[in-house]
């Protein structure tokens, strides 16, 4: 009786080879720094990191090929932080300065 | 299906599970379940971040300044290297070689013992600059003194700083402590091609904790 066995055919020669994607996305986000893109570099930045942790969802963590409700439940946790951005954003932006008249 | 053991170090799945395979499973669905909470705990120090680097776009690359770029992608490529000895280590572990399962995890906890040291040097140098968070926030030396003059909320840099850097170390100490659990298990030879769950779920845990600094490192040491 094996238990699961899902990821067990991911080839050896793959890992390596997502190491190295990874470092080399790692070089990308040190160079991408270093050139202004003024108010893209946040949004660059973040991109370049969200390819790196698709790299190590999808094979280190093996979703690829897991059952399709891991990458579900990895879907609920960032739309609950997509959901905290917006309705922080919708408060923080729309303050107003409240003056006490006593 | 036997639930008596009948060699030593041999798993058998607990009574309440049909198979092995739902034990299996279920695992690693806690696991996941729990990674989730991790993500929501860790995101919303990320949001807090995001807006107020927003806010504060001058102030933030200010603080980063007293970063070391160098470092954060020194402990990058540390962590990317435990995150890959981690899956080797799980691989080897279904291929029943022990001794390349054993070297791999060493490697892994090393990784991060390395991770820690270099973080220990980078506080400490902080702490020395008093770029520290909240109340503590009290910075000494020139550079510092300027840096505060010219943006008088800089402690916040520091407080999102130490709080991430802070809540990502203590996670990286806890997979440690997990990583050196399994060693053991692996040294007493309990896993195998049909059992290798904790391997599994730490390795689950490590790369989340990789996943995070994935995301730190541009965030906190290249970007503002």
């Amino acid at each position: 009786m094996s238990s699961g066995g899902h990821d067990s055919h991911i080839p050896l020669k793959t890992y390596f080879n997502i190491l190295v994607a990874l470092l080399i996305l790692t070089v990308v986000t040190v160079a991408a720094a270093r050139v202004d893109f003024g108010a893209f570099n946040t949004i660059i930045a973040l991109g370049i990191a969200s390819a790196k942790a698709f790299l190590v969802l999808g094979w280190f963590m093996h979703l690829k090929f897991d059952d399709k409700i891991y990458w579900v439940m990895f879907g609920t946790s960032i739309f609950g932080l997509v959901l905290l951005y917006f309705f922080s954003v919708l408060d923080i932006y729309t303050r107003i300065m409240q003056i006490s008249p006593l | 299906m036997s639930t008596v053991s009948t060699n030593h170090g041999e798993h058998h799945h607990a009574h309440h599970f049909d198979s092995a395979e739902a034990e299996y499973e279920a695992s690693k669905f806690g696991t996941w379940t729990f990674l989730v909470t991790e993500i929501l705990m860790f995101g919303g120090l990320f949001v807090g971040y995001i807006i107020f680097h927003q806010k504060f776009p001058e102030m933030f690359h200010a603080g980063s300044k007293f970063l070391d770029w160098k470092l954060g992608a020194f402990n990058t490529v540390v962590l990317l290297i435990s995150s890959l000895t981690m899956a080797l280590s799980i691989y080897y572990a279904q291929h029943n070689d022990k001794a390349k399962t054993l070297f791999n995890l060493y490697v892994t906890l090393i990784c991060g013992g390395i991770f820690m040291v270099v973080k220990y040097f980078e506080y400490t140098h902080k702490i020395h600059m008093g770029l520290l968070p909240g109340a503590l926030f009290n910075p000494q030396g020139a550079e510092a003194e300027a840096a505060f003059a010219a943006y008088s909320n800089l402690g916040m840099y520091f407080s999102f700083y130490f709080t991430m850097t802070g809540l990502h170390g203590s996670h990286v100490l806890v997979g440690m402590g997990l990583i050196a659990w399994c060693i053991v298990r692996t040294h007493r030879g309990e896993f195998s091609s049909k059992y290798w769950t904790p391997l599994e779920c730490v390795g689950l845990f490590w790369h989340l904790v990789d996943l995070i600094w994935i995301y730190l490192f541009p965030l906190l040491y290249l970007i503002g």
